[in-house]
């Protein structure tokens, strides 16, 4: 990676917490209207061992629901790229529940399973996110040209070949565009759960105890903890993209 | 002639549409004897790539029969090669590993070190040398149809199938994979079919011209071509092969419909 590629986002965020506290500054907002970059750092240190354990919490909660949504969603996406019928069948359901807004099925799951949190929020984030996985595949299966499948089934391979050498790695770009998308919506579900159950953990939990202390420095230092797991999580799966479907990136010309 | 390599006998075909059913082939008779090589003309959507769907196994028709090499085809099978106006090249593979893809599906005598010498041979036939780890993104239309056809070569098929494989390219680059053809041919012993829009390619690459009549499609016309070694491009512009051009070019506009069968009778 060169010195640019490093420098350039840094310089960036560091003009961007700049112009913040300027503003703060500037309008002389006390902290419990807006808190600044300045109060941040004491926020952290005062609380970092919590940080470190709600964090890991949204961390892995987020990550297992969107394993899930990645399975749920490839094997959805699968049926309906291969079977025009079951597209017909399961695509108006699927747009039907993707339209629900998360934000009311969030206290319907919280009462119905009182105390299970993990599972839970893991089942937010899984909902949340695997729809755009299912329609990428999909997408990408169906619209798949004849002749890739004729190379091979002239030849005499079976479906599953062609799923695997071909269907399957033809797909991989347009699976991780979806991913990340997925990954934001995942972290946006396990948070929502975090924030409205009761007794809940992870750094939604947290975010909710600054609330009800009235501690507006924490509260912002969550914030500013949520983009950051967001930022390390979109690159994983920017890093992945690179590994698995890199050759679909144009060369610069 | 002798015993035919590929044999289509009586092939009628119909696609089965939201309008009732598209008749496309009708009582359709070819046969190629080992070593030949035809080439299939005739009007747009007639049914040429129908044909070879059906010729390699990959759909059945209604009535009538396709034999290749003494067998009845009723489901592909890996002695049949074939390559499409679209390459179809994959692109998170190098041109190499793309030739090679055959080679995983069917089973082969060769060892791993055996196909990929041959695949760098097939790669230098068609003029490919030293393109063989870059991707096919990398590669001009003309290169990346050069690639398809070693791949449709690489498991040594009894029978090639190509449907308008030079279709989509220019003049000139066509004219070049012609030549191409030929130099294959000579190495690489094959029995073809060849689907085509363009009849001085028809008349250049293959020993006997079918031409077909409109949908759905039957013989219409057959016209063998001499052959005497390998042909150059000046054997196109010789008073004879424009001859052969005028014939097949009336014989596509009878297909269009564009000129009365009766006169071609005479
Ligand atoms: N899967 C299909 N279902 C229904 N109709 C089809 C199907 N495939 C082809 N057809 C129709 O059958 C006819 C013949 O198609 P085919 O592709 O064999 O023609 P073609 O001679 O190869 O045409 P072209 O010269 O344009 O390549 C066309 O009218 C086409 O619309
Ligand atoms: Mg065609």
């Amino acid at each position: 990676m060169s010195f640019r590629k490093v420098a350039v986002p840094l310089v960036a965020m560091v003009i961007f917490l700049a112009l913040w506290e300027l503003l703060v500054w500037a309008n002389g907002w006390p902290n419990y209207i807006m808190a600044s970059p300045s109060d941040l750092p004491a926020a952290y240190s005062r609380f970092w061992e919590l940080f470190l354990v709600m964090g890991w919490q949204t961390l892995w909660r987020t990550v297992v629901g969107l394993l899930l949504a990645i399975a749920f969603g490839v094997l959805i996406g699968m049926i309906m790229g291969f079977s025009r019928t079951m597209r017909d069948a399961l695509y108006p359901l699927l747009v039907g529940f993707n339209a629900i807004p998360k934000a009311t099925v969030v206290p319907i799951v919280a009462l119905l399973f009182v105390g299970a949190h993990d599972f839970n929020t893991i089942l937010i984030a899984f909902m949340i996110s695997f729809f755009p996985i299912a329609v990428s595949v999909s997408i990408g299966l169906s619209t798949l040209e004849p002749e890739y499948r004729d190379i091979l089934r002239s030849l005499g391979a079976s479906q599953s070949t062609i799923f695997w050498k071909i269907a399957l790695p033809k797909t991989l770009p347009e699976f991780f565009g979806a991913l990340k998308v997925a990954v934001t919506l995942a972290f946006i579900g396990t948070n929502l759960m975090e924030i409205v159950s009761p007794h809940g953990r992870g750094l939604g939990a947290l975010f909710d105890s600054g609330k009800t202390n009235s501690d507006y420095p924490l509260m912002f230092a969550v914030l500013i903890a949520l983009a950051f797991l967001g930022i390390v999580l979109y690159y994983v799966v920017v890093a992945l993209e690179k590994v698995f479907a890199g050759w679909a990136e144009r060369q610069p010309t | 002639m002798g015993e035919a390599l590929i044999d289509i006998k009586g092939v009628t075909h119909a696609y089965a549409t939201e309008a009732g059913p598209l008749p496309v082939l009708d009582n359709l008779n070819i046969s190629v004897p080992e070593g030949g090589f035809v080439a299939v003309v005739g009007p747009s959507g007639c049914g040429k790539s129908t044909l070879t769907r059906l010729i390699a196994g990959l759909m059945k028709p209604d009535t009538g029969e396709v034999w290749l090499h003494g067998e009845r085809v009723k489901s592909p099978r890996s002695t049949v090669g074939m390559a499409f106006q679209n390459p179809v090249l994959l692109e998170w593979r190098t041109i190499l590993k793309n030739v090679m893809l055959p080679l995983e599906i069917v089973s082969t005598p060769m060892s791993k070190r055996e196909q990929e010498e041959r695949a760098r041979h097939l790669l230098e036939l068609v003029g490919l040398k030293g393109f063989e780890d870059k991707r096919p993104s990398e590669l001009s239309g003309g290169m990346r149809q050069r690639a398809s056809l070693c791949r449709s070569l690489i498991h040594k098929p009894e029978v090639l199938i190509l449907d308008e494989p030079f279709g989509a390219l220019d003049a000139f680059t066509r004219e070049d994979l012609w030549q191409t053809m030929h130099r294959l041919k000579a190495e690489e012993p094959f029995t073809g079919v060849l689907i085509t829009h363009d009849l001085r390619e028809s008349i250049f690459l293959a020993d006997q011209v079918v031409v077909l009549s409109g949908r759905p499609a039957t013989t219409q016309y057959v016209m063998d071509i001499p052959r005497e070694g390998i042909p150059t491009l000046d054997d196109l512009y010789t008073p004879e092969a424009a001859d052969r051009l005028n014939i097949l070019r009336h014989q596509i506009e009878i297909a269009q419909g564009r000129a009365p069968a009766e006169e071609a009778a005479e």
